[in-house]
């Protein structure tokens, strides 16, 4: 790397620390006197990375250190790093909320996403080890026409990383603007340049390191936060879970989410009710629906797949993703003791008060166990757990880039325009220019994106992973009659249902179904405010009006809510796609877009019918099974 | 490598043996811990009471059957491990003979 090159990456990161830092505005979560802790914990932290994005720049010297970090990473460090690009924002910061303010479904979503990485383990992550390179393009041109798979194969990358990415961005531009209060679009502009600066220069090796490094912060943080919470509970074993339903924060919550359901339950039944299903997750179809886009989805997922290149040999990729399940299984076992301590110390009132999806349960517990809000060590812990989701975000862009570009840059540009035909330094400098390409869209999409409900992107994500991807890799390695044709069906028909069906399903907004709940909350609360008005007028003692006014409060912004959700419709009917409600009743297409993707590659090959890719197979499949000529590690 | 006989390797006596005692170990591995991992959802559905049923103190069949999941899919990936090993050597050694078995000549 030139001087000038390392210039320039020292001038992003200071430039991407003053925007951080030189923002003036209001906190919601952070008081202003606290805030030069927040932007210390943030300077250390992005400073760290920043060094480690240095030192990895000097490594980046041809093109397989820039995609694969030259195949020397070790399985230990590639499982803490796939453990890094798993533990996102969204499970992070996600599911401890889910947690806090469901109970029970908050913890069993999580499930899913750790019996995802069996699928990973056993039939994905050696086989793709011993035939692909640097892309999942790679692994499907190894028998089928190269230049066909490749590009639509890298189409479908980009899709997935973008519907990904663009859920990361806005849940980063969210996050940051609630935590510490600066503009969403500045946000969303650090997000990118700090993310760009890791990639562009420090490649797969700086990309790498920087997991690593912030999913051992985050599960060390996890870590003392569920201790100092035990701790308040003098280290009990089952009782915990008898302090969770004695709670009487947790049994308001319980019979706030039953409403007339509760009335005739004692507190002790409220509480039990929070370790019970059925609190959040009401339509089990549904759930099993998601449930096959995250276990068959997460080995389609291309920033994950391309975690096995970095490694040398199959075994290495075998402990890695060993390592992977432990470091991200047992980091979701601490989130059901977060997410019950922030319900019961944190409380739910406050959680959604910051953030109604839950996201800052997290946050919130740390500042609680420091000492609170007006606390120095409170406000140093919430920094730092801001921090440390910060960079998370920032890491998991960087890989789902990396692994967006290289699919632009290595199948694209090199396999389908130059038909192979590009030196090493040539294909770098396109990597690097397609890294530059996805990260200006990144910030683009994530600006635009500002104020959309794109938390159902994620789930989209899984399942094209799922409904395409995962079906064209899966039969490439392991049918002898899959083929070119079979590939092409398979992504076509698995990526347009999955998203076909999402375009119908509830996930869109249908002005004519929220206009009408909206309407309901303005109609149950009017006479409520009339009441309340009434009945403060009627009160002459002060202290009884206050309890009244607070309610008056509340019941006046709900009205205002709901009003300005109307206004905000305007005169809107149907949803994007013209429907005044959805035509397809399950938020997750899993259930039907995956059988359809496996059928279109089996129709697809059958009908096709090629007989290289049948003369291929006893080649591919020797391969992946014992590791002859697999492409090597790089000396460093 | 393109000068590989591989469908010599690939009907050598040794690859086939552990390509049958890989698929079905592999395969049967991961019907099994789909089927497990399908229970839970299923049951959270479709037999709430089950759940509900207390075992000890607050902690009901649902919180220790979501636990059992943490578990089982360890236990999934410390057993692959173990058997892996064995499909390893049985691999090593066909890579090493692979110049014999499907070298051209």
């Amino acid at each position: 790397m030139s001087t000038r090159r390392r210039v320039i990456a020292a001038s992003l990161g200071l430039g991407a620390l003053v925007l951080v830092a030189a923002e003036p505005a209001f906190a919601q979560a952070v008081s202003p006197q606290w805030r030069f802790l927040t932007f210390g914990v943030f300077a250390a932290i992005i400073a760290l990375t920043m060094y480690v994005t240095y030192l990895a720049a000097k490594r980046v010297k041809t093109t397989a250190d820039f995609y694969a970090a030259g195949g020397g990473v070790s399985g230990l460090q590639n499982g803490w790093a796939i453990a890094g690009d798993y533990l996102s924002a969204a499970s992070f910061l996600g599911i401890a909320g889910l947690i806090s303010l469901y109970g029970y479904d908050g913890f069993m979503y999580s499930v899913g996403w750790l019996v995802a990485y069996i699928t990973v383990l056993l039939v994905i992550a050696e086989p793709c080890r011993n035939i692909g390179k640097y892309t999942m393009g790679d692994i499907l041109a190894f028998r089928n026409n190269p230049k066909t798979v490749k590009g639509f194969m890298a189409i479908s990358t980009i899709t997935v990383s973008t519907f990904y990415l663009t859920a990361q961005m806005v849940g980063g531009g969210v996050l940051v603007k609630t935590l510490i209060g600066i503009d969403y679009e500045y946000s969303v502009i650090a997000v990118g340049i700090l993310m760009l600066g890791y990639v562009i220069f420090g490649g797969m090796v700086a990309t790498t390191w920087v997991q690593i490094i912030k999913a051992i912060l985050l599960v060390l943080a996890s870590l003392v936060m569920v201790l100092l919470v035990w701790s308040q509970y003098g280290f009990a074993g089952p009782e915990y879970f008898q302090k969770v339903i004695g709670d009487a924060k947790v049994q308001a919550r319980v019979a706030g989410l039953l409403g007339d359901a509760a009335k005739n339950m004692t507190a002790q039944d409220l509480g039990q009710r929070f370790l019970e299903p059925g609190l959040y997750l009401k339509s089990p179809i549904d759930q099993i629906s998601l449930g096959m886009a995250l276990v068959l989805g997460t080995a389609g997922m291309p920033h994950i797949l391309m975690r096995f290149f970095t490694v040398p040999t199959a075994k290495q990729a075998r402990i890695s993703v060993i390592w992977a399940m432990a470091i991200i299984g047992g980091f979701y076992v601490l989130t059901l003791f977060l997410g019950t301590g922030a319900a019961m110390l944190v409380g739910a009132p406050n959680i959604v008060a910051t953030d109604p999806g839950g996201n800052m349960a997290a946050p919130l517990l740390a500042q609680f166990l420091g000492g609170g809000p007006d606390s120095m060590l409170g406000n140093l812990m919430l920094s730092f757990v801001a921090a440390v989701a910060f960079a998370t975000i920032v890491a998991v862009v960087a890989g789902l880039v990396l692994a967006a570009a290289s699919a632009m840059s290595h199948d694209i540009w090199v396999g389908v325009v130059k038909g192979e035909h590009a030196t090493d330094a040539e294909e770098k400098r396109a990597a690097r220019i397609c890294t530059l390409i996805v990260g200006a869209l990144a910030i683009t999409i994530g600006i635009l994106a500002r104020g959309q409900n794109v938390a159902h992107l994620v789930a989209l994500a899984f399942a094209v992973a799922a409904s395409a991807n995962l079906p064209v890799v899966l039969l490439t390695l392991y049918w002898k009659k899959c083929n070119t044709g079979g590939v092409v069906a398979g992504l076509i028909v698995g990526t347009l249902t999955a998203i076909g069906l999402v375009l119908v399903s509830p996930n869109m907004t249908y002005p004519l179904q929220i206009k009408a709940a909206q309407q309901k909350i303005i109609d149950t609360n009017a006479p409520k405010i009339e009441k309340l008005s009434a009945d403060i007028a009627a009160a002459t003692d002060p202290a009884a009006q206050e309890p009244l006014k607070k309610q008056l409060a509340a019941a006046e912004k709900a009205k205002t809510g709901a009003e300005a959700a109307i206004a905000r419709l305007g005169n809107d009917t149907t949803s994007l796609v013209g429907l005044s409600k959805p035509l397809f009743e399950l938020r997750n297409p899993g259930l039907i877009s995956i059988p359809l993707g496996f059928l279109a590659v089996f129709i697809g090959s059958l009908l096709y019918r090629d007989r290289r890719a049948e003369e291929i197979w006893d080649e591919l499949y020797v391969r992946s099974n014992t590791g002859i000529g697999r492409a090597a590690a790089a000396a460093h | 490598m393109a000068t590989m006989n591989w469908a010599a390797i690939d009907s050598d006596p040794r690859f086939r043996a552990l390509h049958d005692r890989k698929s079905r170990f592999l395969w049967g591995l991961m019907a099994f811990s789909v089927f497990y991992y399908f229970l839970l959802p299923i049951g959270a559905g479709y037999f709430v009471d089950l759940y509900k049923v207390k075992v000890f103190g607050p902690i009901n069949v649902g919180l220790l059957f979501a636990l059992s999941q943490f578990i089982v899919a360890w236990a999934i990936a410390y057993y692959y491990a173990r058997r892996a090993s064995q499909f390893d050597a049985m691999a090593d050694e066909i890579a090493r003979d692979a110049d014999k078995i499907g070298g051209r000549k």
